[in-house]
């Protein structure tokens, strides 16, 4: 179990290296959502599971559901093919 | 105040008492000769090359260089900082900790008799601490209101608009593809079978698992800000997949001020005589019951019941701003 969280915490880490580093907004929110996912499975392994799903429902879900309506109304969600038609 | 008095005539701005008694001339209005813009322009030109002339201008490229220094140092002298104080913190379980004094063991101890909660977080937080999760549930309903008056859409300014920022007052199939995608408000719901069915399947599910966690919030791990969490996130989705005219059903604005209203009211009225009492618990007079049972634990049932709903309106109401500006 421990080998298991040690992969766990070194994903933890490569995702909130890559956040940063990752220079479309998308893949950013996108990763983000896959470090709290392995956070929840960390909560899990550390016996707290009430934080385990909140981390879940707030940190997977709402949040980055929120992210991804500000990044349509700033429309910073368009692919590289399709460039701006309206301008 | 008279109603037609000189003084409430000029406080409604009916009349001005100055008006063919002070001799008044219209300002001149302030007009640039065509000369001297262009010799401006042509300054601004001439300094903006000056000034941001990479090759020559010397202070600039040492601002520059300086600039990405400083930041580096900034940076560094902070995570040092960060570092030497987490030195600082006493070793991880070690049990002569500050952490481990009589509070805890107490609460682990006697949590059980004296809250009736089989699930000691939930005693701790909805028993012991009440008073601080009422400010959380609070500090949740103020959010939505700064996120209200951050984001919300005037009606009555955007109603009577102009040709060319009409966008959703003309009916759909006017609207070329473009400005349907700018607008997602347009095509709402989009409906997408897979996610509608996925949705039909889900969001019951969702919203089910999430009102058990709320109710055992004393019994298993959980409480009212999982458990409203997951019934926001349920909302959502479905809002997702069925678009507003399904959900404005039977969540509006007068929903969630009505749920918000009552559910901290109720909240206050349980537990703030702790503040005037000095932060003591004091008893709530409602028999505890057998500790397991889903009707027991006195007050921690209902002000579970309270934070849920709070958390899964505040949820909800940030999803929906954020994407329409209203309910």
């Amino acid at each position: 179990m421990t080998v298991f969280t040690y992969i766990l915490m070194g994903f933890l880490i490569i995702c909130a290296i890559s956040v940063t580093l990752s220079k479309k907004l998308l893949n950013s929110v996108l990763i983000f959502m896959s470090y709290s996912l392995i956070m929840s499975i960390i909560w899990m392994l550390l016996e707290s599971p009430d934080l385990a799903i909140t981390e879940a429902a707030v940190g997977a879900g709402v949040t980055s559901v929120l992210f991804f309506v500000t990044l349509k109304k700033i429309h910073a969600m368009e692919g590289e093919d399709k460039p701006d038609e309206e301008k | 105040m008279k109603k037609n008095s000189a003084f409430a005539r000029w406080f409604y701005g009916e009349s001005d008492t100055l008006l063919d008694k002070v001799e008044m001339k219209p300002q001149k209005e302030y007009k640039e000769k065509e000369g001297e813009i262009r010799e401006l322009m042509q300054e601004k030109e001439l300094l903006r090359e000056h000034i941001y002339d990479m090759k020559d201008n010397r202070k600039l490229k040492l601002f520059h260089r300086m600039y990405h220094i400083a930041a580096l140092i900034f940076c560094l002298t902070l995570i040092s900082i960060m570092l030497v104080t987490v030195s600082w913190l006493p070793e991880n379980g070690n049990p002569d900790n500050p952490v481990n004094n009589e509070v805890s063991a107490r609460y682990i101890e006697s949590g059980l008799q004296e809250t009736g909660a089989v699930n000691i977080v939930t005693g701790m937080i909805l028993d012991y601490r009440a008073f601080d999760t009422f400010g959380e549930s609070n500090v949740l309903f103020i959010a939505t209101v700064t996120v209200l008056i951050l984001l919300r859409l005037d009606k009555k300014k955007t109603a009577p608009a102009k040709k060319g920022t009409a966008v959703y007052e003309k009916p759909a199939d006017e609207l070329t593809i473009a400005e349907a995608e700018a607008d997602d408000r347009v095509n709402e719901p989009k409906n997408d079978a897979i996610l509608q069915k996925v949705a039909g399947f889900l969001v019951p599910i969702i919203i089910i698992f999430g009102i058990y966690v709320v109710l055992n919030g004393h019994l298993s791990p959980g409480g009212g800000f999982s458990g409203g969490a997951i019934i926001g996130a349920g909302l959502i989705l479905y809002l997702n997949a069925f678009g507003f005219q399904k959900t404005e059903r039977f969540f509006t604005e007068k929903t969630y001020k009505w749920t918000c209203f009552v559910a901290l009211t109720f909240y206050c009225l349980a537990k703030s005589y702790s503040f005037f009492t000095g932060a003591n618990h004091l008893e709530s007079g409602i028999p505890l019951g057998t500790p397991g049972a889903i009707l027991s634990s006195g007050l921690i049932l209902p002000l579970n019941i309270c934070v849920g709903l709070v958390v899964a309106c505040t949820m909800y109401a940030f999803y929906v701003l954020f994407r329409k500006g209203g309910f």
